[in-house]
């Protein structure tokens, strides 16, 4: 073995190597996500879908909410939050694991990797798992023919976006986290139960009294639903209001990386 | 003949109130193995992930390949091996995934990364885990296999921090002597550990430290030479009477320690100085001669044992 070495280069771009491991570790669990991401969908549209529209459609008819069938005004809320959902899991687990638990981000960190790659990596594994379950969750919507109107593919790209935001300050938010049991239940919770809930996931948010439709406001859920309902069946919203769902969305996005990597490089370098 | 691949000067290493590191100064040069020895808290790994450019000093100079680590340190870390404390494999994956990921995280190219993976296999003796998941593997194999991982890139430095705490002693041995070849193969090396057998074992050049500080330097021989006798007499009188017995056994050699459950006597002739304390009508429930350790340098050295 040589000792006398010339000047190594640092790789460029580093994150597509921590992304190449991660996508690694998710292919030992290929056929559990894809078992999510074909079983999650097919739960809530036989459910919900179904039962509550059949319910919808026999009392107001089947122009039943926001002039569209039941499904369709489902459809891209059941999307993003599917996205929302496969983002998380994707960066909430695996920084656990690589702080905590088999601290695999530090072997990273002592390589040239630095604690922006290791975060960016990480989200971007967050984003393939993201992108197939949408992928899969849209084919599903579709044979259930929920994806009938003709813009309806815009969904897909919406759905992502608020799964990339959300996965963001996720990360962020992820990367502080000592101590995972207080914050599996905040979490699950105070955050994720809530905001499928009041993200006028089911029914238009403005049924609510105005106190509640707060937690709409704040939650990217809700302003990628309103997106998705615009751009896939013409849901009347202002044009200064889409300019604030795409904002909202772009902000979290922008300001979650920022402080996951910063506080990524934190963490490792203590 | 003597490049300098590490220099440090008055580093010191804070956390809030507490100093980890106070002020320490040494040089490693190439093809050296280096080590740290001393108790758990001592500053050492705090030391050592400085050097990796994984850890932010408070204040002093620390330059790894002419590279000062606060600046530039990915450039630094391409050219290391590290072997941390923990192990910090993807359990998740197999044995050569692991191997793969690692050299890809230096962005080497997978061409030679697989060249690579045979060999690392047969030195860490390994061949037949390979796509074992590293999961099941044990806690040898596990060190083993990071050592490994450490070489895919081929550093010019490698790090270990504790390389055989908790091992067995079969493991120990096994691990001991493949870090020998890599020694031999002229790798700078730079240990920590507080086993005085593996850096005797290991280490060229040693820097024995406590409580952040450096208490001394030098070769093993030449730190026993310095701060300790050719020999010991250990001698036990049983736990209460080891005390009462201090006083006289003090005027049979050149120095005594007093430890709870024995008496070391430090002498160049042991044997003689067991015969004068039979001569004298004391007779130990059991009696031990041996060649002097870094554990006596230490013990001179603090005042306290190594493993405590």
């Amino acid at each position: 073995m040589s000792v006398t070495r010339s000047e190594r280069k640092v790789p460029k771009f580093g994150a597509r190597y921590i992304l190449e491991a991660r996508i690694r570790g998710m292919m030992k669990f290929f056929w559990v996500i894809v078992a999510v991401a074909i079983l999650n969908p097919l739960l809530y549209l036989i459910s919900i879908g179904l039962g509550v529209g059949t319910l919808i459609s026999n009392n107001i008819g089947p122009q039943g909410i926001d002039g569209v069938s039941y499904l369709t005004f489902i459809a891209p809320a059941l999307l993003a939050s599917s996205a929302i959902q496969g983002a998380m899991d994707e960066v909430v687990f695996p920084t656990m694991d690589g702080f905590k638990w088999g601290k695999v981000f530090f072997g990273m960190n002592s390589t040239p990797q630095t604690g922006a790659d290791i975060a960016g990596g990480v989200f971007l594994g967050a984003m393939v798992r993201t992108v197939l379950s949408v992928g899969v969750y849209s084919v599903i919507l579709y044979l259930f023919g929920a994806m009938d109107s003709p813009h309806s593919y815009l969904a897909v790209p919406i759905a992502i976006f608020a799964g990339a935001s959300f996965g963001a300050v996720m990360l962020a938010f992820a990367s502080y986290v000592h101590n995972e049991d207080m914050f599996f239940t905040i979490v699950g919770r105070f955050i994720v139960g809530p905001m499928f809930l009041f993200s006028g996931t089911f029914y238009p948010l403005d049924t609510l009294p105005i106190a509640l439709q707060f937690f709409g406001w704040i939650s990217p859920l809700w302003h990628a639903t309103e997106l998705g309902r615009y751009a896939t069946y013409g849901h009347s919203i202002s044009g200064a209001m889409i300019g604030v769902h795409i904002l909202f969305m772009a902000v979290m996005l922008v300001v979650g990386l920022k402080i996951a990597f910063r506080q990524f490089q934190k963490r490792l370098t203590k | 003949m003597s490049e300098n691949l590490i220099e440090v000067r008055g580093l010191t290493k804070k956390y809030g109130d507490f100093v980890a590191v106070n002020g320490i100064d040494f040089h490693v040069q190439k093809s050296e193995s280096f080590g740290f020895l001393g108790p758990n808290g001592a500053g050492k790994s705090t030391t050592m992930r400085i050097i990796a450019a994984t850890s932010q000093r408070t204040s002093g100079e620390v330059s790894v390949l002419g590279k000062d680590p606060e600046i530039q340190g990915p450039q630094i870390r391409a050219h290391l091996g590290v072997v941390p404390q923990q192990d910090n494999l993807d359990a998740q994956l197999t044995v050569s995934e692991n191997l793969y990921i690692y050299g890809r995280y230096f962005g080497l190219p997978s061409k030679f990364i697989k060249s690579k993976i045979n060999d690392l296999l047969e030195f860490a003796q390994l061949e037949e885990k390979r796509d074992v998941k590293v999961e099941a593997l044990s806690g040898g194999m596990k060190r083993r296999l990071t050592i490994a991982r450490s070489l895919v890139s081929e550093p010019d430095i490698l790090i270990l921090d504790e390389p055989t705490t908790g091992l067995d002693p079969q493991a120990r041995h096994i691990l001991w002597d493949r870090l020998f070849r890599l020694k031999e193969d002229g790798i700078t090396l730079l240990i920590t550990t507080h086993y005085m057998d593996e850096a005797e074992q290991l280490c060229d050049r040693l820097m024995v430290m406590d409580k952040g500080s450096i208490m001394a330097e030098g070769s093993p021989a030449a730190l026993i030479k310095k701060y300790s006798t050719k020999e010991v007499l250990e001698v036990r009188f049983g736990s209460d009477r080891n005390a009462e017995m201090a006083p006289a056994m003090q005027q049979l050699c050149e120095r005594i320690e007093v430890l709870p459950d024995r008496i070391l006597l430090y002498s160049d002739d042991a044997e003689a100085v067991l015969e004068s304390i039979v001569a004298g009508g004391n007779h130990p429930n059991t009696s031990l001669v041996r060649r002097s350790s870094l554990e006596d340098v230490f013990l001179r050295l603090t005042g306290r044992s190594l493993i405590e």
